[in-house]
């Protein structure tokens, strides 16, 4: 399984970055479901100028999750949360020089957490972002898209 | 402990050993010659040929030398057994009777017969710990029921099934009876004629064989059409030249595997046990997937909540530790190992689980290495784990009871 994945995704995957829980998060959220194999919870924390000062994750999942959520962290910490919006799976894919494509779903699961993580603050701070739809917790149902 | 390399993995494959090389090199250097031919050299191939058919004869306890057919794997021995009796018996019927926690090889050739052929396939189901529902199989065999086909011990959770029972309820009813015993050669006592088996498949690259050679194992009387047409090799049923240096390497191998396999076991069932404590007493959430009594001499096989078993791999692959897992992620579909399923484990649990088979190289410093290394590991990933946050925070309850 190991030669699989970039050197890339096992760095991220044995040294996660900004694995934990935060207790004063702005926003929270959580996709994917047990059944299927993959959970992921985003917290974030975003300042009063919307701008995402801290970041961390809770994985549940194969190599590739744990992998696509730490470089999803890294890539929204510092954004705005309208800049956030725009990293895509593939951004994320990309940065980890890429998936088998069996993993994909993997990077999907990354970009909808972050999403749900900036609803759940939109919702609680009555901000709106735009382009953010409703997050997606079944995953399957996009990954149908994708292939 | 410094690191070690501990190779667990053997119910996925085992290397070569020492001897099996050694007995096997004459035939691919020197003694290359098709035992076909009619000079000297040929005749020579062929005696081994024959020697290797009788090893495999005595260390299952077949009658007859002639019974015994080589293939080029256990799959090809599994899909010889079943398409073969569903030509060869299509005038008494067309029901095959199987189980729900078979190999692949067994499953996905009853997935082609049901929908390429017209077969009909009934799958038992099984208890929690893996056993064939007898109960079950005599109430499934009809009149058109032509085969049942069994797997002796599971390659997944270790448990092995009562044949000569499951014989005697199949000859009973006049049906024949197939038994996939890749797993169980060279680690569990054999023997065709007491157990009462039709037909048994052999893969030798599970006791120490080179992989590309297996056995289909057909007693006398059971008469099914070649499986792979062309020269008269295997007495007309198994054309293609033999693989002589693979053949000789699986008689070697599975001489070798019967005779020390007491010895072997009185040191791998003491291994296994104490494994199976140690994880039970140290690491919290962790179930035993099949049996305690009944269960493969070297095999484990543990479900941990709120992890997911590739990243439990990943981590004791860089540990040095080569263990395999039934979670989804492993075989590249979403759903977990049908043989989990099959005992009943929730989708969670069995994407959490472990397999960890030892062979004859393992010590018990392997097992204190392993315990050295998992607990950690398992805890690792349960700081990472959005589940195990709930569990903490009392927001779930798990499934499974904390000891």
């Amino acid at each position: 399984m190991a030669m699989m994945y970039s050197e890339k995704v096992m760095d991220h995957f044995m040294n996660p970055r900004n694995m934990g829980e935060m207790e004063d998060a702005s926003g929270v959220g959580t996709v994917g479901n047990a059944k299927c194999g993959d959970i992921m919870r985003i917290f974030l924390k975003v300042d009063d100028d919307g701008v995402i000062q801290d970041v961390k994750f809770k994985t549940f999942g194969c190599g590739a999750a744990v992998a696509t959520s730490s470089m999803a962290t890294e890539m929204v910490i510092g954004k705005t949360v309208q800049q956030a919006l725009k990293v895509t799976n593939k951004a994320v894919m990309e940065a980890l020089d890429g998936l088998p494509p069996v993993k994909i779903h993997c990077s999907l699961l990354a970009e909808q957490a972050i999403h749900a993580a900036l609803w759940d603050y939109a919702e609680k701070h009555g901000v709106k972002i735009e382009g953010l739809e409703p997050p997606v917790n079944d995953i399957e149902e996009i990954v149908g898209d994708e292939e | 402990m410094e690191k070690r390399f501990v190779y667990a993995d053997h119910s996925a494959t085992t290397g070569v050993r020492p001897e099996v090389l050694e007995a096997m090199l004459p035939y691919l250097k020197e003694e290359y010659g098709n035992p076909s031919s009619i000079y000297n050299m040929a005749r020579r191939a062929k005696e081994a040929l024959e020697h290797a058919r009788e090893q495999v004869q005595k260390a299952i306890g077949a009658k007859a030398a002639t019974e015994i057919y080589f293939t080029g794997s256990g799959t090809e021995a599994d899909n010889w057994a079943l398409k073969g009796v569903f030509e060869a018996y299509a005038k008494k019927g067309d029901h095959i009777i199987t189980t729900a926690v078979e190999h692949h090889a067994i499953l996905h050739t009853c997935e082609y017969l049901e929908k390429v052929r017209g077969a009909k396939i009934t799958y038992l189901p099984v208890d929690s710990e893996g056993f064939v529902r007898l109960d079950a199989l005599e109430q499934a065999i009809t009149p058109e029921t032509i085969l049942v086909s069994v797997i002796m011990a599971n390659n997944e959770i270790g448990t092995i099934n009562p044949i000569e029972e499951i014989s005697r309820i199949c000859h009973e009813k006049g049906v024949l009876l197939h038994v996939d015993a890749v797993q169980a050669v060279g680690n569990i006592p054999i023997d065709v004629q007491a157990m009462g088996i039709d037909l048994l498949s052999i893969s030798g690259h599970k006791f120490n064989a080179p992989k590309g050679v297996g056995a289909l194992y057909m007693r006398k009387g059971v008469n099914l059409p070649s499986f792979i047409h062309g020269g008269d090799q295997e007495r007309k049923k198994r054309a293609a030249t033999e693989n002589i240096p693979g053949i000789v390497g699986m008689g070697k191998a599975i001489e070798l595997a019967v005779a020390e396999m007491e010895e072997k076991n009185k040191k791998l069932i003491p291994m296994r046990d104490r494994l199976i404590r140690e994880i039970e007493e140290k690491i919290p959430f962790a179930k035993l997937n099949g049996p305690r009594e009944n269960r493969l001499p070297g095999h484990v096989n543990f479900s941990f909540e709120f992890i997911e078993g590739e990243s439990l791999l990943l981590l004791l692959d860089m540990a040095g530790i080569c263990a395999s897992s039934g979670s989804a992620c492993t075989s590249g579909s979403l759903d977990p190992s049908h043989v989990l399923m099959a005992i009943g484990l929730p989708h969670e649990i069995a994407h959490g689980s472990l397999r960890l088979t030892f062979g004859r190289e393992n010590t018990e410093e392997d097992v204190d290495y392993i315990m050295e290394k998992l607990p950690g590991i398992v805890s690792r990933l349960r700081e990472m784990s959005p589940l195990y946050e709930d569990y903490v925070n009392g927001n779930v309850t798990p499934i499974i009871m904390k000891k």
